[in-house]
C-alpha cells in the first residue's frame, strides 16, 4: 500500500506535470530547431510569435463565446486554433518577405540574423501588448478536471490523490498528433525529404533541383503551426501573459540546444529532459521517502535538491553543462 | 543617403533636443532624461567594447547590470549587526566553501587538462557542492532572514560612501565575467548569445531569491547618494540665495510680501529637485568622458588594432601568434566591468534596488539596440546610440499619444478603440525600437556613426 501511495505521489507531482510541460517545450523547441536547421539562425522572436498566435486564438475564442458557440467538454480555444494558425503563418511570411529574405539573399552571418530577429521580437512584443494588453488572461473553458484528487482517493482507497486536468490530456494528445504528422512528413514525404536535404547540404540540394523558396515557405508554415499550438496549449494549461511567453523562450532554447540544434527529434527529447529536470530537481521528496523508508529512517529535511525559486535556473544550468560536455547536443545536431 | 555624419553634429542635435524638452515639458524631465542617457551611454560603451572591438556577442548585459546594482547595496547600506551575529559565521563558512569549490575546479582544469574524465570530475563536484552548500548555509540563512523580516532581514552592507560601489560593481562584474567567460567564450557566436542570455537569467534568479544577500523581491530602498538631498537643500541658506538670484526678475515684481515668500518657497522646492539632478548629470558626464577617453585611446592603440584583427580574422590573428582565448577573456571582463559600473550608477541614481525589475528586454536588448543603432565599433557611436535610443524610449509614449489622438479624433471620448489605444501607449516604445532596429540594420547596417578605419 505504501509503495502504491509513493508511486501515485510521484505521478501526481512529477510525471503528469512533467509530461505536460515537456510536451509544450518540445513543440516549441522543434519549431526553433527547424528554423535553425533550414534558415540557419536562432530566432529570438519565437517566444513572441507564440504569444501572437495565442493572442489571435484568444480573440477568436472570445468572439465564439460571445456568439454562444462552445466545443462541449473541450475548450473553445481548440475551435479557434485554425484561425490563429492562419494568421500566425501570415505574420511569419510577412516578416520573412520584408526582413529575412533580404539577408538570406545576401548570405549574411548568423549574428545579423539574430539582430534582425531581435527587431521583430520588439515589434511583435509591442503588437501583442497593444492589442491585448500585458495582463494575465485565462481563456480555459469547458470541463476542467478529468480526475479530481478527492475522487481518486475515494475510488481507490489510497491516501494519495491523483489529479488530472483536462488540459493536461489535451496537451499530450495534441502533441502526439502534431509530432506524428510532423515526423511522418519529414521522413516519408518527398517535400519533407527535400527539406532535410536542404538543411543537410544547401548546395547539393540546389544541384538536385530543390526549390529553396518552397523549402523556406514550408518551414515557416510548419514553424507557425507549432508556435501557435504550443502557445495555445501553454496558455490553456496555465494562463496567457505576454511576458511569460517571452520568458519561455529561454527553456525552449535550452531544450533545443540540449537536443542538438537543428535536430527535431533531439528537440523533442530535449523538451522532456528540461521539463523533468526542472520539476524533478525542485520537488521535495520528503513525503515520498516517508512512504518507502522504514519509520526509523524517515528523513527530517525536505530532501529537495534546490528550492523551487531556481526552477528556471535549472534549465539554464543543464544547457551550460551540455555545452561544455557535448557542444553539439546530446543527439548530434545539424540534420533535420 | 548621407555617407558620413560628423559626430559633433549628432551630439549638437541631441543637445538641442534635450533643451527643447526642457523648455516645452520641464527641466526636471529633461535632466532625468539626460542622466539616463548618460548611464545608457556607459552601458552601450561596455557592450561596444565587447561587440564592436572584439566581436563577442554578450546577451548577458542584464546580469552584469544587476551585479553592479547589488554592489551598491553591499557597499553603502549600513550593516545589520544582529543578522551578522546570528548567521554571519555560517555565511562566511559557506562563502569559503564556495571559493574552495571554484578554486578546486580551476585546479582540476589546470592539472588534469589532458584527462578524458576531467569534465566529469568538475560536474560531480558541482552537483555535490549544491546540497552541501545548502546544508552549510541553510540554518544561518533562515536565521538572518527572520531578523526584522519586515525592515531588514538581510546582512546589510559596509556602510561606505555609495560612490565606491561603482568601482566595486565593476570589479564584481569582472570576476563574474571571468567565470562566465571561462565557460562560454569558446562557443560559436549564436551559442554564445544564447548561453550568455541564460547565464544572466541565472544571475537574476540568484539576486532575486537570496534574500539574506539582497533582500530579494522585498527591495532595498533609500540608498545613499553622492549628492545632497532635496530636504537639506531647501533648508540651506546659500541655496535659497541662489534661487533668489536666478529668479530675481520673477520675484522683483511688485507682490505683497506674503505672496513673495510662498512663490520663493515653491521655486526653492522645484529647483532643489532640478539641482540634485544637475549634480548627478555632472558626475555622470565626468564618468562618460573618462570612459570615452580611455576607450578611444584603447581603440587606437596597438592593443585595439590587435583586437580588431582578432575580430576580423581570428585564424590569421592566431597564426600571427596572438593569444585569442586570453584576449577574448580579457575584453569580456573589461566590457562587463564597465556594464557593472553603469549598473551601480543606475541604482544609485534611482536610489533603490529592485531585483524583480531586471528584464532582458529593457536591460539587455535595449542596450544592444543602442550599440547597433549608434554604430558598432565606434565609441562616439555607442554614446550617441545611448542618447538617441533613450530619447526615443522616453518620448515615444507622448508621441504615440499625439498620433493616436490625431487618428481617433473623430471618435467619441468613451469609444472602446480610443480608450484601449490610449491605455496601451507605453507599448508603442517597443514598436519604435523594433522598427528602428530593423530599418537601421537594413539601410545603415553599420549604425549612425560607422566605425572609422584608419589607414596608415
Amino acid at each position: 500500500m505504501d509503495f502504491l501511495n509513493s508511486i501515485i505521489l510521484l505521478t501526481n507531482f512529477i510525471i503528469v506535470p512533467g509530461i505536460t510541460y515537456g510536451s509544450q517545450l518540445a513543440l516549441g523547441a522543434i519549431g526553433v530547431t527547424l528554423i535553425y536547421g533550414v534558415l540557419r539562425f536562432a530566432n529570438f522572436a519565437y517566444g513572441d510569435l507564440m504569444a501572437f498566435g495565442t493572442m489571435v486564438v484568444i480573440l477568436v475564442t472570445w468572439y465564439l463565446q460571445s456568439k454562444g458557440i462552445s466545443f462541449g467538454l473541450l475548450p473553445t480555444a481548440l475551435l479557434a486554433l485554425p484561425v490563429g494558425i492562419l494568421l500566425t503563418i501570415a505574420v511569419s511570411l510577412f516578416f520573412d518577405k520584408t526582413v529575412f529574405e533580404y539577408y538570406r539573399n545576401k548570405k549574411s552571418n548568423p549574428v545579423t540574423f539574430i539582430v534582425v530577429s531581435l527587431g521583430i521580437m520588439f515589434v511583435l512584443n509591442a503588437v501583442v501588448r497593444i492589442i491585448i494588453g500585458p495582463n494575465d488572461i485565462n481563456f480555459m473553458d469547458g470541463h476542467k478536471f478529468i480526475m479530481k484528487a478527492r475522487e481518486f482517493k475515494q475510488l481507490t482507497g489510497l491516501n494519495e490523490g491523483l489529479a488530472i486536468k483536462s488540459t493536461q490530456v489535451i496537451t499530450l494528445v495534441t502533441t502526439i498528433i502534431t509530432c506524428s504528422i510532423l515526423f511522418y512528413f519529414l521522413n516519408k514525404t518527398k517535400t519533407g525529404k527535400s527539406m532535410r536535404a536542404y538543411s543537410n547540404n544547401e548546395d547539393l540540394a540546389l544541384l538536385s533541383g530543390i526549390d529553396p523558396k518552397k523549402i523556406v515557405l514550408i518551414t515557416w508554415i510548419i514553424v507557425s503551426i507549432l508556435a501557435t499550438v504550443a502557445g495555445t496549449l501553454y496558455g490553456l494549461d496555465k494562463s496567457f501573459k505576454p511576458f511569460t511567453y517571452f520568458n519561455n523562450l529561454l527553456p525552449i532554447f535550452a531544450a533545443t540546444i540540449v537536443g542538438g540544434i537543428g535536430n527535431p527529434l533531439g528537440a523533442f527529447y530535449g523538451g522532456f529532459l528540461i521539463a523533468f529536470s526542472e520539476i524533478g530537481l525542485t520537488y521535495a521528496y520528503k513525503k515520498f521517502f516517508k512512504y518507502i523508508m522504514p519509520e526509523s529512517l524517515e528523513p527530517s529535511t525536505l530532501i529537495q535538491f534546490i528550492s523551487t525559486d531556481y526552477k528556471f535556473a535549472i534549465s539554464f544550468a543543464i544547457l551550460i553543462i551540455v555545452l561544455i560536455f557535448r557542444p553539439n547536443g546530446i543527439f548530434k545536431g545539424k540534420v533535420i | 543617403m548621407i555617407k558620413n555624419i560628423d559626430f559633433r553634429i549628432c551630439f549638437s542635435v541631441m543637445a538641442i533636443l534635450t533643451v527643447l524638452v526642457g523648455l516645452f515639458q520641464s527641466w526636471g524631465i529633461a535632466l532625468s532624461m539626460l542622466n539616463l542617457c548618460l548611464i545608457s551611454a556607459v552601458m552601450a560603451m561596455g557592450v561596444n567594447i565587447q561587440w564592436g572591438f572584439a566581436g563577442l556577442i554578450n546577451f548577458g548585459v542584464m546580469g552584469f547590470l544587476a551585479i553592479g546594482g547589488l554592489a551598491t547595496v553591499l557597499v553603502s547600506v549600513p550593516p545589520v549587526h544582529e543578522a551578522w551575529s546570528a548567521g554571519g559565521i555560517g555565511i562566511l563558512i559557506a562563502g569559503l566553501f564556495l571559493a574552495a569549490v571554484i578554486i578546486s575546479i580551476f585546479i582540476i582544469n589546470k592539472k588534469l587538462s589532458k584527462n578524458k574524465y576531467k569534465n566529469y570530475f568538475v560536474f560531480l563536484i558541482v552537483i555535490l557542492s549544491i546540497p552541501l552548500l545548502k546544508f552549510i548555509a541553510g540554518p544561518s540563512i533562515s536565521k538572518i532572514e527572520s531578523i526584522n523580516a519586515a525592515t531588514s532581514g538581510f546582512l546589510g552592507g559596509a556602510n561606505l560612501p555609495i560612490i565606491f560601489s561603482w568601482f566595486v560593481g565593476a570589479i564584481l562584474s569582472a570576476i563574474v565575467a571571468f567565470v562566465v567567460g571561462k565557460v562560454c567564450l569558446g562557443l560559436r557566436s549564436d551559442y554564445l548569445a544564447i548561453s550568455t542570455l541564460l547565464v544572466s537569467g541565472i544571475i537574476i534568479t540568484i539576486v532575486k531569491h537570496e534574500e539574506w544577500l539582497s533582500r530579494g523581491v522585498k527591495n532595498v530602498i533609500g540608498l545613499k547618494r553622492p549628492v545632497p538631498y532635496e530636504v537639506n537643500l531647501q533648508k540651506s541658506e546659500w541655496f535659497i540665495n541662489l534661487v533668489q538670484f536666478f529668479n530675481s526678475s520673477k520675484l522683483s515684481k511688485d507682490l505683497d510680501p506674503e505672496a513673495k515668500i510662498s512663490l520663493l518657497n515653491q521655486l526653492v522646492i522645484s529647483s532643489s529637485g532640478v539641482f540634485v539632478k544637475l549634480c548627478f548629470s555632472l558626475i555622470f558626464l565626468v564618468v562618460v568622458f573618462v570612459i570615452l577617453y580611455f576607450s578611444e585611446k584603447a581603440l587606437n592603440s596597438p592593443w585595439g588594432r590587435m583586437m580588431r584583427a582578432i575580430r576580423d580574422n581570428e585564424e590569421a590573428a592566431r597564426a600571427m601568434g596572438k593569444n585569442v582565448v586570453k584576449q577574448h577573456l580579457f575584453i569580456f571582463m573589461l566590457g562587463s566591468a564597465i556594464i557593472g559600473f553603469a549598473g551601480a550608477m543606475l541604482v544609485t541614481y534611482d536610489g533603490l534596488f529592485t531585483p524583480s525589475s531586471y528584464q532582458p528586454l529593457r536591460y539587455t536588448f535595449l542596450i544592444w539596440v543602442m550599440v547597433l543603432l549608434g554604430g558598432t565599433g565606434n565609441n562616439y557611436g555607442a554614446v550617441l546610440g545611448g542618447f538617441v535610443v533613450w530619447f526615443i524610449w522616453i518620448q515615444s509614449a507622448p508621441f504615440a499619444m499625439v498620433v493616436i489622438n490625431l487618428f481617433t479624433g473623430h471618435l467619441d471620448e468613451t469609444s472602446y478603440i480610443k480608450v484601449h489605444l490610449q491605455n496601451s501607449v507605453p507599448y508603442f516604445r517597443y514598436l519604435m525600437m523594433g522598427l528602428g532596429l530593423i530599418l537601421v540594420m537594413r539601410y545603415r547596417p553599420k549604425g549612425l556613426l560607422p566605425e572609422k578605419i584608419i589607414k596608415n
